[in-house]
């Protein structure tokens, strides 16, 4: 009869040689930026879906003198960040912080932070569907070749009928990007008014989707153009008005809804850029752990864009 | 006030705390509530075939650390199957086991759907099949009768698998090509995914599959949905001796038995110009008592070998990447329930797009 099995888990959860594994398609990865390399993803203790990609890019990459920032839809409080953050301050004993300038490594789902990135920073995002023309075609054989053809006319063509039909790409978030002349990527669900930020980024960023199976990576200073035409260039979203919180203009804002009558008002997504831009500007609003205390309250649409 | 998502750290210690009172069983009975949780073991000597599909499915056989999962996960069968994954993959890999001789193995229960009499026997065992499905107000557990025991007349160890007996007139296909070497197979688990798959590598993703995703598929083909005109040619059930070479050593040493179901099912097949008409086969193999999750894999199985049969790829279960990539119930689980989480930055997005379509929908109109 054997002995009921003692369960124990691996410091920082993957065991050295899934790090080595991981490390090694991001090697791969950083090599080919752009290029979608597949790897033998590890189940981690949370579903898929919800981060395990960019969980175990982070895991294979931190260490004891790393800085960890965790944002979801540019906060730092959202749920799903929290816990992920607990997962790594539990598993690997790793600092954190909400500071954008002082982490060594923001793993991110949906945003990248308003806080200009410098060198020497990586930005983990977790990846749903990595690849860039999986719903023009469904198959993964097939969208491999079209890749190495370089051959990425469906996605053109879908841009043209949006075009033809809305007079618009009506492509908001995931909008895909051509890296370094060769690849077409997909920047994950980040809105397309964060894609121009990772054109020629100082910082390394890494993509991992765990679900999919994929890695993959734009080096620090790589070219990242989002896709458009001559005459119909990209045109990231923009907001015509500030946060109500901080007064920061050029920034991603949420819309709050306020009351059931249709009011609303616009405040930063990234927690940390508007707690600091409010307190620097002795804003008398704060923001902390979701108590908000809210100035006057915003009417319907006017924080729409133009 | 807007509260949503925001400000989780307090708010999903709470969620835990709640979340492990309700599994606690102290809500609903009163005062002996703390005596009444259930021991895993209990679960695994009472619910074994709950255990044995949480252990094909969260591809680790280990009936004990499957009950706690199942306790853990408040019966919660995906759950468990995450919580025995996320552990099972953090633990070392010594390497792969000799293949499992199911020929040899003394079934506990072992029938054929094709012959009415063969060698070693049929024999029912702990089968639902012919119970009355009754709801009963009290379990009962009846004696054994003393004289089935040993009525066979066939020795022990002779009941050789239907298809190998099918295969002495060559009308079935054999075990394995001609041009096979015994390769070591590839692991699903840390080698990336790539598509066309090997057999074996499509044959593990399907053992790890999900019982209901893998009935429906195979329930299809029998609906013309890629017709492959099954027997069940043998399912059977038993223990067998689980025998490992070490490196270091050199030779096979037994390192444990373990409960298994096989399922051979025998397909018919026109032939082809290369081939002429034989019986082909699907295989399903699973741990524990798990039949119908055999079965299904067994049906699925030979529905994806129909390139390699030249058959015409018309139906859902024909499709490799299809099946595959979504008979994982933890990604599927993971990935549908990732829904919960917010999207309101893409949601944002898509409204300011929507209102300015919207706009000029409505400033093109008073321009008309």
């Amino acid at each position: 009869m054997l002995a009921e099995p003692r369960i124990v888990y691996n410091e920082g959860y993957l065991d050295e040689q899934t790090k080595r594994v991981v490390r090694r398609a991001l090697l791969k990865g950083i090599a080919i930026p752009g290029f979608q390399v597949p790897f033998a993803s590890r189940e981690v203790p949370m579903p898929r879906g919800w981060g395990t990609g960019g969980v175990q890019v982070t895991a294979s990459v931190i260490g004891p003198d790393d800085l960890l920032k965790v944002i979801d839809q540019g906060a730092d409080d959202t749920t799903n960040a929290v816990s992920i953050r607990q997962f790594f301050e539990r598993v690997a004993g790793s600092e954190s912080t909400t500071r954008t300038d002082e982490a060594t490594v923001i793993q991110t789902r949906h945003r990248i932070p308003e806080t200009p990135l410098a060198e020497g920073q990586i930005l983990v995002y977790q990846v749903p569907i990595p690849e860039p023309l999986r719903f023009l075609e469904p198959r993964e054989t097939e969208t491999r070749r079209l890749h190495a053809l370089e051959e990425y006319g469906l996605m053109y063509v879908k841009l043209f009928e949006d075009i033809s039909r809305y007079g618009h790409i009506a492509k908001t978030y995931d909008y895909p990007v051509m890296v370094n002349g060769r690849y077409v990527m997909a920047p994950s669900p980040v809105p397309s008014f964060d894609n121009p930020k990772m054109h020629m980024n100082p910082a390394l960023q890494l993509f991992g989707a765990g679900r999919e199976k994929r890695i993959y990576a734009v080096p620090p200073y790589t070219s990242v153009e989002s896709l458009g035409f001559e005459d119909f260039p990209f045109e990231p979203q923009q907001f015509d008005q500030p946060c109500q919180i901080c007064g920061s203009s050029g920034v991603y804002l949420d819309e709050v809804v306020t009351d059931d009558a249709g009011g609303a008002m616009y405040v930063c997504s990234d927690t940390d850029h508007c707690t600091r831009a409010a307190s620097a500007v002795g804003f008398r609003a704060s923001r902390t752990r979701g108590e908000w205390d809210f100035p006057a309250t915003g009417t319907g649409t006017e924080g729409a864009v133009q | 006030m807007y509260v949503a998502v925001k400000g989780g750290e307090k708010a999903i210690a709470n969620a835990h705390a709640l979340l492990a009172q309700r599994g606690s069983g102290q809500e609903d009975s009163g005062e002996s509530a703390a005596q009444e949780r259930i021991a895993s073991r209990q679960l695994r000597g009472q619910m074994g075939v709950l255990v044995s599909r949480v252990m094909n499915e969260g591809s680790l056989y280990d009936p004990n650390l499957a009950a706690k999962a199942l306790l853990q996960a408040q019966g919660d069968v995906l759950e468990a199957v995450t919580l025995l994954r996320s552990y099972r993959t953090t633990l070392p890999r010594f390497g792969a086991t000799v293949a499992l001789d199911t020929g040899a193995l003394p079934p506990e229960r072992r029938i054929s759907a094709t012959f009415k009499d063969l060698p070693g026997g049929q024999q029912l065992g702990a089968t639902f099949d012919y119970t009355h499905r009754l709801l009963a107000e009290r379990l009962q557990v009846s004696e054994i009768p003393k004289d089935t025991e040993e009525e066979d007349d066939a020795a022990p160890g002779t009941m050789p698998r239907i298809t190998d007996l099918l295969g002495h007139g060559s009308l079935v296909e054999p075990d394995h090509p001609e041009d096979w070497a015994d390769e070591d197979p590839g692991d699903l688990t840390r080698e990336p995914t790539t598509f066309p798959m090997t057999r074996p590598e499509r044959l593990q993703a399907l053992a790890r599959g999900d019982e209901g995703f893998l009935l429906s598929l195979g329930y299809s083909t029998q609906r013309g949905f890629g017709n492959t005109h099954p027997f069940a040619g043998e399912v059977r059930v038993g223990e067998v001796e689980v025998l490992f070479e070490p490196a270091e050593i050199g030779y096979e040493v037994p390192i444990g038995r373990i409960e298994i179901t096989e399922c051979q099912m025998v397909n018919q097949f026109v032939g082809s110009a290369e081939k002429p008409p034989q019986f082909t086969r699907g295989y399903g193999l699973s741990f524990g008592r798990a039949e119908r999750k055999a079965m299904s894999m067994a049906l699925v199985d030979r529905a994806l070998r129909s390139e390699e049969f030249g058959e015409r790829r018309i139906s859902p279960a024909q499709d490799e990447e299809f099946v595959i990539s979504h008979a994982d119930n933890v990604q599927a689980a993971g990935f549908v329930e990732h829904l919960k989480l917010p999207h309101y930055v893409d949601f944002q997005a898509e409204l300011v797009l929507l209102r300015q379509l919207n706009a000029e929908f409505e400033g093109s109109e008073d321009a008309g």
